[in-house]
């Protein structure tokens, strides 16, 4: 491998990080919170769509791509709470109900969106990063969206919060240890409701990032999993906002590699390359969850360790 | 049709003879109708594959005594069966259009069994005689005319002398495409590489994104494809200002700096010959292609940025192409690992069945299969 060749692979590797990881950064600080709090979202896959449907239509009609954004967060609110709400009646399984929000989410999104394929509908801007250089590929890569900055904001914020604040100590205190917090006078179900309005929230806003970004199109396969992996991914960052944003980076560099080889001539085992992602997932899960140790980080409500 | 004797067919002929006299034709009123049923992998509008399909759906829909019946997002699985027999069995459809490639074995074949007085035309060409059910036949067009003819443009336009390609999947009718669009190429300049990236599927917007900037980052500056919806490539490269050929459908309105031509689809025309024989009753079309000549592909219109030059030659071949005495693919020819895939003096036509079952990549593409 020439040393340009391993330039341009390394360049893509990082541009492939910011630029596939940002809606992995959004879906998994979404379903931190809500994990946090005690609850699975795995309908995320299913609000991811609808945000991207969302989002582009709304960006589309009214001309803003903000307006998208904003619109897609409020669907994945919407969505969230719906999860919150009824996973907070007795003997509702919420892993069951996630999936059955996946199916809800894609079917919904599919439907509505019908009319949205073809038009092009305003995209968000980008920061040009780059321009200091004359390199087009360098500055091409730096060409960063806002949304991954409010992302990596979001998760040093959310870090600390979780941490120093009384909502976060509340939120962490229910998902722990849900008899404690009811001594203290929190009311379980309302702190998850919140949870996982705000997580569905965070979800909707990744997906406006597929559609109205990168790739920066509204079809239906539109998303291949990233709400699912999301979930994955928290587990192998432990619980821990900060650890989100370098599992999303990792994962949307994972992504890249396949194309990224490709084109600088290595073509052996692409279905390898392109699988990376998922076999990641894989490997995450079968590390972390094993049937004779608790993880530790994990909060003691979650359905998973109980 | 067992009962054509003498007598029927004097009885037959007398009322016909009676009915063109009369002032009211009950022959126009008896008119064959047909139901025809269209079935699509993905949406209807995607800038690609499906909506090629659906655009000729539409002009089928105006032929008399025809009735449509559409279903998009159908996956190449059961799904396709049950799909097919709704129409069959609730619609009264007695032909169909099953449009995906993966939808043919087991799926068109299992149902054409047990519904053998409906036709079944897919759209692929993996229908083969003795083989599959005579209500079965498959269509396709030799689309590397198109792609051959989006060569010589990009040939004549890049700059870098690099050529980008970002493919679905490594079969025939893929390989056949970027090889087409690499001799295309080369036969401006000799030094051109074509430099391929395979997604693993017919539909992966992220991969597709990754995949366009991934080759414009190594220097190519005309991306092509052949994937189910070229929409996320052509604007991404849009966006990076590099030049595309489109693909499937016109992309031309997502690029209107950037877009040279493409080679489309212009299934209307087996789709009517299919149509007709089934209102005729005549025989089932079992094998059915066409290219530029047949009228089954056409070309975009050149964008803006095409030269007087690229225009000039690329309008040469497609003469020769119209006339059918242009071969894309003749001898010598070595692949991309320099083995000699077709002897000197060999000229494959259109129609040889060797370039169906084609599983190399020519000189001068990079990558690997």
């Amino acid at each position: 491998m020439a040393e340009s060749e391993l330039s341009i692979f390394l360049l893509a590797l990082l541009a492939g990080a910011i630029r596939v990881g940002t809606p992995f950064l959004f879906v998994s600080l979404g379903e931190c919170l809500t994990e946090k709090g005690g609850r699975i979202n795995l309908g995320l896959e299913g609000i991811l769509v609808t945000g991207a449907m969302t989002g582009y239509a709304v960006s589309y009609l009214s001309g803003s791509p903000w307006l998208g954004v904003f619109a897609a967060g409020l669907s994945g609110l919407a969505l969230g709470l719906v999860h919150g709400v009824i996973c907070s009646l007795p003997r509702v399984n919420d892993i069951a109900f996630g999936i059955a929000l996946i199916l809800f989410g894609t079917g919904l999104a599919f439907f509505l969106g019908k009319d949205f394929i073809q038009p092009s509908a305003p995209m968000l801007p980008s920061i040009p990063l780059g321009f200091w250089s004359d390199d087009t590929r360098v500055r091409s890569a730096l060409n960063v969206n806002v949304l991954f900055f409010i992302g990596v904001a979001l998760a040093f914020v959310l870090h600390w919060s979780l941490r120093g604040t009384r909502w976060g100590l509340m939120l962490r205190l229910v998902g722990d240890h849900e008899d404690s917090a009811q001594a203290l006078g929190y009311r379980a179900a309302g702190v998850r409701i919140v949870a996982t309005g705000v997580g569905g929230f965070l979800a909707g806003v990744g997906g406006a990032y597929l559609s109205l970004y990168y790739p920066g199109s509204w079809n239906e396969g539109l998303s291949s999993g990233q709400g699912l992996m999301a979930v994955a991914l928290v587990i192998f960052a432990r619980w821990q906002p900060i650890n989100c944003l370098w599992a999303a980076l990792l994962f949307g560099a994972a992504g890249a590699v396949g194309p990224a080889l490709q084109a600088i001539g290595i073509g052996w085992g692409y279905y390898l390359f392109n699988a990376i992602p998922y076999v990641l997932t894989l490997a995450v899960m079968v590390i972390t969850c094993r049937p004779d140790r608790t993880l530790s980080g994990a909060p003691g409500e979650l359905s998973l360790n109980r | 049709m067992s009962h054509i004797n003498r007598r029927n067919f004097i009885k037959a002929a007398g009322l016909l003879g009676a009915a063109a006299a009369l002032p009211f034709n009950p022959l126009r009123a008896a008119q064959k109708e047909i139901t025809v049923g269209f079935l699509y992998v993905g949406a209807r509008d995607d800038f690609g594959y499906n909506q090629s399909h659906a655009e000729a759906a539409a002009l089928v829909k105006k032929m008399p005594g025809v009735t449509v019946v559409e279903q998009e997002n159908v996956p190449e699985t059961v799904a396709v069966q049950r799909a097919m027999e709704a129409m069959i069995r609730q619609d009264g459809a007695s032909l169909i259009f099953p449009t995906s490639f993966g939808y043919f074995d087991p799926h068109v074949l299992k149902v054409a069994q047990r519904f053998s007085d409906t036709r079944f035309a897919h759209c692929g060409g993996l229908w083969e005689k003795g083989k599959h059910p005579m209500n079965v036949g498959s269509f396709f067009g030799y689309i590397d005319e198109g792609q051959y003819l989006n060569g010589v443009v990009a040939g004549h336009m890049s700059k870098s002398a690099k050529l980008g390609f970002v493919a679905a999947k490594p079969i025939p009718q893929v390989l056949r495409n970027i090889n087409a669009f690499t001799l295309g190429a080369r036969s401006v300049n000799p030094d051109i590489t074509t430099s391929v990236i395979f997604t693993g599927d017919w539909s992966m917007p992220v991969k597709e994104a990754e995949a366009t900037n991934s080759l414009i980052d190594s220097g190519c500056d005309v991306i092509t494809c052949h994937v189910d919806g070229p929409k996320v490539l052509v604007e991404t490269a849009e966006k990076r200002g590099v030049m595309t050929c489109g693909y499937h459908a016109s992309q031309a309105q997502l690029a209107p700096e950037g877009y040279l031509t493409g080679a489309e689809w212009n299934w209307v025309t087996p789709y009517q010959e299919h149509v007709k024989a089934a209102l005729n009753g005549e025989p089932m079309i079992n094998f059915l292609r066409g290219g530029l000549k047949e009228g089954f592909v056409k070309t975009s219109p050149y964008g803006p940025a095409v030269s007087a030059e690229a225009k000039k030659d690329a309008d040469a071949v497609k003469a020769k192409m119209l006339s059918g005495d242009y071969v894309i693919f003749g001898g010598p020819l070595k692949n991309n690992r320099g083995e000699v895939v077709i002897a000197d003096g060999t000229d494959y036509q259109q129609t040889a069945v060797e370039l169906e079952r084609m599983d190399y990549l020519v000189e001068g593409v990079r990558g690997q299969l």
